[in-house]
């Protein structure tokens, strides 16, 4: 469940608070809910993820993710928490040093999974990613594609609680695009909540869901 | 780079915590510091062995000197001044032993001031005597009329005053040599410290999204405090190695002020024997320290870092 209480945020410039980017917020998606999130650019949709992603806190209102108010939470809990959202960014945010096999690895070693147990899963999501033959490929040598489909493939393979992404179909062709949106629609009907910002209206009209739309930080539709 | 098969290793840099340039001076600096704290620690431990062996020794004599030594005593008929005074004070209370130094002795004192040949002067030299003390030792003001009264012209000499002022000296280099050892740990806590923050710095990225993963700061802190102990402990014990032989050196140059300490210099070079026997010039608690360096580099090293990264960390939420 995730249930925010009129949340506003706004980003500290040096030591004077910045304009607000997310104002008066409130909303509920319960336990593995779908929702799409819209808005244009600048809305606040990154925004909100970051938030949902425990990157910020918010400066005012309330939010609880998985039934843990975060603006309570000591900095461990939070780092628990963190291991239960998946997140794939726009930006993909890899770790250029790591191989694509170990940018998947990495939540399963950081929640401490033995490396004989984890390393089938690794293997069996890259290939299911279609990166079956580029294991030991670091993110510079993928394309832009393929290094989504690496950051994909960690945001899930952890089998996150809640699935954040941000435009994860971005940089993927048609069928990447529908093999995506089959991963996170069967992750949903597991039981995972997810929430996906996008401008791709064609895929939205593909996939009908409910949604949160975002206009100049404030949410003009939910539901 | 094609493959099918999961790698066989386990890729655990995950903070790219491999060291750039900078980083790699940390060995080398640290290296330097463990330098000057074997020094300094070898200082303070010497000045406060040399302070303890006056205070034992120098301060438990007394010297007396008897003027005219052959001459007869003035108040007991049929004994010299010398022996009238060897009696009055093998009869005081607080005195251990009294013994006269020989002529050869007397002559060896004299030999810097006057040269191989003062035996053979003619000139009128008085007995010296040395006193050992015990416990508290005589009460002095009480004993030199005692001694004036047997042989006039004697002269009680204690020794305490000085061996104070030395003693109190070599505490105060003591001192300074721990003061030395404290600074030197405070500077490379700092130089630790710096370190770390640019390493924090180069790799914010990666920190912040092994972060964003659930990485606990007690883990970041720890990958940091990992490598930065072993580069510490590495230069630590580089540096102590590197002034081993300087303290060798020092400690065969001080030898022949310490009785029984054998010198390198002058024996057999490539026997086994004297070469362990120098290294043995080492007090024991030097080397108790030598060893304790390197451990407290990396004590200093881990718990610096640990502490930097965590407050680093609380940047981010």
């Amino acid at each position: 469940m995730i249930r925010l209480e009129s949340v506003g945020l706004h980003y500290a410039q040096g030591s004077t608070p910045g304009p607000d980017v997310l104002r008066d917020i409130t909303f509920v998606v319960p336990e593995g809910g779908f929702r799409w999130l819209l808005g244009p650019s600048g809305a606040g949709k990154s925004s909100l993820l970051r938030l949902l992603h425990l990157a910020v806190r918010p400066t005012s209102g309330r939010l609880a993710l998985l039934d843990v108010d975060i603006t309570l939470a000591s900095r461990r809990d939070l780092a628990l928490l963190r291991r239960r959202v998946g997140m794939v960014f726009q930006d993909f945010r890899l770790l250029p040093q790591l191989s694509a096999f170990d940018n998947v690895a990495l939540p399963l070693r950081l929640g401490g999974r033995a490396e004989a147990q984890l390393r089938a899963d690794v293997a069996e999501m890259l290939r299911w990613v279609g990166l079956g033959k580029k294991f030991d490929a670091s993110p510079a040598e993928l394309s832009g594609g393929e290094q989504q489909r690496v950051a994909i493939a960690r945001a899930v393979v952890a089998r996150p609680h809640v699935l954040l992404a941000d435009e994860p179909t971005g940089n993927l062709d048609d069928v990447q695009a529908e093999r995506l949106m089959i991963l996170l629609k069967e992750m949903n009907r597991l039981g995972t909540t997810v929430i996906v910002a996008t401008h791709n209206e064609a895929l939205v009209a593909r996939h009908p869901g409910q949604s949160l739309r975002l206009e100049h930080g404030r949410m003009i539709e939910h539901g | 780079m094609a493959s099918t098969r999961p790698p066989r290793r386990r890729g655990g840099d995950d903070l790219g915590l491999r060291p750039g340039l900078g980083e790699r001076m940390l060995p080398l600096v640290v290296a330097a510091m463990s330098f000057i704290a074997a020094l300094a620690l070898a200082g303070s431990i010497g000045a406060a062995s040399l302070a303890q062996r006056w205070q034992d020794g120098a301060a438990a004599v007394l010297t007396v000197q008897v003027p005219r030594p052959g001459a007869p005593s003035g108040d007991t008929a049929g004994t010299n001044r010398l022996d009238r005074t060897l009696a009055l004070l093998r009869g005081t209370p607080g005195i251990a032993s009294v013994r006269a130094l020989s002529e050869t002795e007397l002559t060896d004192l004299l030999r810097p001031w006057l040269g191989s040949g003062a035996g053979k002067l003619s000139l009128p030299l008085p007995a010296v005597v040395e006193v050992h003390l015990s416990g508290a030792g005589p009460d002095l003001v009480a004993l030199a009329p005692r001694l004036e009264a047997a042989a006039p012209g004697t002269a009680a000499e204690g020794h305490g005053i000085w061996v104070r002022r030395l003693s109190a000296l070599a505490r105060s280099l003591e001192v300074c040599a721990w003061m030395a050892l404290a600074l030197v740990a405070a500077i490379a806590a700092g130089i630790v410290a710096v370190a770390t923050r640019a390493g924090l710095a180069v790799r914010r990225d990666a920190i912040e999204i092994v972060h964003g993963l659930g990485a606990t700061d007690g883990y970041i802190a720890t990958r940091f405090a990992a490598r930065a102990t072993s580069q510490a402990a590495l230069g630590a014990a580089g540096g102590t190695l590197g002034a081993l032989p300087v303290l060798l050196v020092l400690a065969d140059l001080t030898a022949p002020f310490t009785p029984g300490a054998p010198a390198l210099i002058g024996a057999a070079s490539g026997a086994t024997e004297p070469l362990l026997a120098w290294l043995l010039n080492l007090p024991a608690p030097l080397w108790a320290g030598l060893l304790a360096l390197p451990m407290a580099g990396s004590l200093i090293g881990y718990v610096t870092t640990q502490i930097t990264v965590r407050r680093w960390l609380r940047q981010l939420p």
